[in-house]
């Protein structure tokens, strides 16, 4: 299938870059490749053991961060990974994907102390990578309890959220729209970022715990409604995600030529021969966040000559981390700020220019300041974030779009919990929807047990 | 799971994780808190007869000696027994028994050497209801002065003395605490037990200097310019501790009596290595004090994972394992060969093993091959001494391989024969007898 001329367009100027498939396993290639065992008992040793430990206060879902590693250092990396799956069982592609640089490893004292965080990341990864690799599951199920839950959505926060149920000994039956579990792990998140299909095997591995039914195909509000699975089940949890993406508002987005990023990521990500994968030659990518870097990144790896990415404000509000920042500036994205498109330029049917105004911000506000300047681009990717379309038929309160929940992920609806991108106040990050998703369940648990 | 309950002397806890007497154990406030950690005992801080308290320095207690990255490795103390009043810490110590039940309080004595002291705090001590005592015969520092601690424990007769007082006078179990500061410890381990206590603990603080002020020319730690031996601990004393619980685990006339071991027990390994070398508990105070309380459940954690792992099911299935295998020198296979190997893959090229073994020890390791640099042993030069494994940063970089019988040792062109034979059997030895068929 050819993306580009997926919305109707045709005739494009974007194709294939005919890289070799080793230079595109090479720039595909595992972007922090994982610490042998001698690199983990260096990195464990500068472990503090601090009391109160900074990093476990930054982590979304708490782990206990010192003591695993700790425990990796006195030799003992199966018991390190039970540690960080109590708190978080996604936590292999947490290790992976978090943007650590701005939660753990941004707190750990060592900052201080020289400017070098201990690599908790990392380290994670080494600990859940030998418990997986054995195939032996961290913990064992509790007593049947005859309960149902339903669980709305196989990304992180629902496959969280059912491993959880499981453990407390609940039948779990899952209902995913798409063809496969694992939500943005495995449609959204770089391919640099998760390598040898990890959201796969992790999804399985998560899932191992027995006790977890699940259905594809089964979109919300299409073929499944809620208020039959009120019905059915002892408990509801949503972690729908978010399907809609935001606007740009120019005439001619919706042409040929300007796409989702989230979309073509999840096209890469699924492509099993991404020398094949077509991919512009100029891409502008308008956006500030990680997908900005994601699809900025991916596409200079797929062999794009010239990819920049255009945000309207100043670098310092950028919602990627100084990290991604450089990276993408280390593959050759060249980013731009203050800058916000006005218009689509075409030519003889095909994408010619974007045409941008610059910006100013006055008390937070982004205004033009009238100056034009154009961007000549054959594709231009929007990655300025997604909204949540409500499939329920508007039975949940929603705050600001999003679905309303409270400390212990309960909607307004009883007997319907909800986590992830789409509850309000989510921090849009994986590990945070892992958080909501075991939350929830110990709720479920509590309201079900009585 | 593997089952970590304990039973020593009766004395039952969840976990043979007890905190030894020390500063952790000084207080209910501290006890408490380590039992909310996890703590399976604790041995409460040396208590006194009654009376005025002991009076401690209010300048430095500690010294310390640390490794790379300041990772303490030894604590040296030159703090006495408890200064609380004895009324005040018995209330403790028997409330704190009253709240936990399930956890071994033991409580760790020493008195003047003369039987009615003794009489006096055993009485003191049964109405706690705590579940045992420890003598503490091992403190070097202060109260040594004062003719009780290791002044004690340095003379068997005075342990087999007082462990009898003791027996004689209270229906608790009765634990000898032993000072490492002596010739051999067998001779105090023998006495304990013909005084008729219940079980020694091992070892009480070594007699130590960390370091001096080359400033002041003042020991430290150094109060207002002057200091006193003080008692180390910690990491660096845990070989010391293992060799001499072994030796009294091997003892013909101690063998068989409980041990609570003690000495730089800092991770679930090194309590794991307490016990196989026979001890029922291990206690712990320099890695409480280094990291806090919550390191327990690392200790924990990793002794049981390394028990399903090995298929022990509980303590006892490989408590004293290693005792057959502590051996004297003479006994020793000297015809078992290795030859140290570096894993050309896993070597960063230091060239730390070829100059330890260059200018220390048997020019067996090459420095550099084709005119780059390249570590590797001369079969033809190496003794097998492991050095070199021991100064490799790297760990299973190099490591020593037992050559297969039949195989000819290119130093000595001598053949492996595979057969055990000792000192007691060489023909260098005049001494030597046929070994026994």
């Amino acid at each position: 299938m050819a993306l580009h001329t997926r919305k109707g367009g045709s005739g494009r100027a974007v194709s294939a870059m005919g890289l070799s498939k080793a230079q595109i396993a090479a720039n595909f290639s595992d972007l922090h490749p994982p610490l042998d065992a001698h690199e983990a008992r260096v990195e464990s040793d500068r472990c503090y053991f601090c009391h109160d430990a900074p990093c476990m206060t930054a982590c979304p879902t708490t782990i206990d961060i010192p003591l695993f590693i700790r425990e990796i250092n006195t030799g003992n990396p199966d018991g390190a990974a039970r540690t960080i799956f109590m708190q978080n069982i996604l936590g292999g592609m947490c290790a992976r994907v978090c943007p650590t640089e701005t939660l753990c490893e941004q707190a750990c004292v060592r900052n201080v102390a020289e400017g070098k965080p201990v690599k908790i990341g990392l380290l994670q990864r080494y600990a859940t990578d030998h418990l997986m690799e054995q195939k032996r599951q961290p913990f064992a199920r509790a007593k049947a309890t005859g309960k149902r839950v339903a669980v709305v959505g196989a990304g992180p926060a629902g496959l969280a959220c059912a491993h959880r149920l499981a453990l407390h000994g609940h039948a779990v039956e899952m209902f995913e729209a798409r063809k496969k579990p694992g939500g943005l792990n495995e449609y959204g998140i770089a391919a640099y970022k998760a390598t040898d299909d990890f959201a796969r095997r992790e999804a399985a591995y998560v899932m191992g715990v027995g006790g977890i039914k699940v259905n594809y195909g089964k979109a919300l509000g299409k073929n499944l409604k809620l208020e039959k699975l009120r019905r059915d089940f002892d408990a509801v949890f949503l972690g729908v995600g978010l399907q809609g993406v935001n606007a740009l508002g120019l005439s001619g987005e919706d042409g040929p030529g300007v796409d989702d990023a989230v979309d073509y990521i999840a096209e890469l990500r699924q492509a099993s021969d991404l020398t094949k994968l077509k991919v512009g030659k100029k891409i502008a990518v308008v956006g500030g966040g990680m997908t900005a870097i994601d699809i900025a990144v991916q596409s200079k790896l797929l062999g794009a000559e010239e990819v920049m990415i255009l945000y309207r404000r100043a670098q310092a509000k950028m919602g990627a981390s100084p990290f991604e920042q450089e990276l993408a500036k280390s593959k050759g994205v060249v980013i731009h700020h203050n800058l916000m498109p006005v218009k689509v330029k075409k030519k003889a049917g095909r994408m010619a220019a974007l045409i941008c105004e610059r910006t100013t911000e006055r008390n937070g506000k982004v205004t033009g300041t009238g100056k034009r300047v154009e961007f000549p681009c054959d594709v231009v990717f929007k990655a300025i974030g997604q909204t949540y379309t409500d499939p329920t038929g508007g039975v949940l309160r929603l705050e600001k779009g999003r679905i309303l929940a409270d400390a212990e992920r309960r909607t307004s609806l009883p007997g319907v919990w909800a986590g992830g991108d789409c509850v309000y106040g989510g921090k849009d990050l994986t590990v945070a929807s892992v958080d909501d998703g075991r939350r929830a369940a110990d709720s479920i648990h509590a309201a079900l047990m009585g | 799971m593997a089952n970590l309950s304990t039973n020593f002397l009766g004395i039952k806890s969840p976990n043979p994780f007890w905190l030894a007497s020390a500063p952790p154990t000084d207080k209910a406030y501290n006890v408490v808190r380590a039992f909310q950690a996890g703590w399976g005992g604790v041995v409460w801080k040396t208590l006194g007869e009654a009376g005025p308290p002991v009076v401690n320095v209010s300048g430095p207690r500690y010294g310390a000696i640390w490794g790379a990255d300041r990772r303490l490795l030894g604590l040296n103390n030159i703090e006495l027994i408890t200064d609380r009043d004895l009324e005040i810490n018995l209330q403790e110590i028997k409330q704190v028994k009253r709240d936990w039940k399930d956890r071994a309080v033991v409580v760790s004595l020493m008195v003047p050497c003369q039987e009615d002291s003794w009489k006096a705090i055993l009485a003191r001590v049964e109405e706690t209801e705590a579940d045992g005592i420890e003598l503490n015969f091992g403190c070097p520092h202060g109260m040594s002065e004062r003719g009780m601690g290791a002044a004690v424990g340095q003379v068997p007769e005075y342990i087999e003395m007082v462990a009898r007082w003791c027996k004689q006078n209270t229906r608790m179990p009765v634990i000898v605490k032993l000072t490492p500061n002596i010739t051999d410890i067998r001779y105090p381990a023998r006495a304990a037990k013909k005084g008729g206590a219940d079980a020694v603990s091992l070892i009480n603080t070594i007699s130590s200097i960390t370091s001096v002020n080359l400033d002041s020319f003042s020991p430290e730690p150094s109060i207002d310019g002057k200091g006193s031996h003080g008692g180390y601990c910690g990491p660096a004393v845990k070989p010391i501790a293992l060799n001499m619980v072994a030796e009294i685990a091997r003892d013909a006339e101690t063998r068989g009596l409980p041990i609570s071991g003690i000495g730089g027990v800092t991770t679930w390994r090194d309590a794991a290595e307490f016990i196989a070398l026979g001890c029922g508990t291990v206690q712990v105070c320099t890695a409480a004090m280094t990291y806090g309380f919550k390191v327990v459940q690392e200790m924990i954690d990793g002794l049981s994972e390394w028990m399903d792992r090995k298929g022990h099911r509980s303590l006892a299935d490989f408590q004293g394992r290693a005792v057959g295998n502590v051996t004297d020198w003479q006994y020793l296979n000297l015809n078992y060969v290795t030859k140290a190997h570096i894993d050309q893959e896993l070597c960063i090229k230091c060239g730390r093993c070829h100059i330890a073994c260059e200018d220390t020890s048997h020019q067996a390791i090459t420095a550099e091959k084709g005119g780059v640099r390249h570590f590797e042993v001369k079969d033809e030069e190496c003794v097998g001494c492991n050095l070199c494994v021991n100064v490799c940063p790297v760990e299973n970089c190099i490591t020593m391989v037992p050559m297969r019988k039949g195989a000819t040792d290119p130093r000595t062109g001598r053949k492996v024969t595979g057969d055990y034979g000792n000192w007691t059997q060489h023909p260098n030895n005049p001494m030597s007898c046929k070994a026994a068929e």
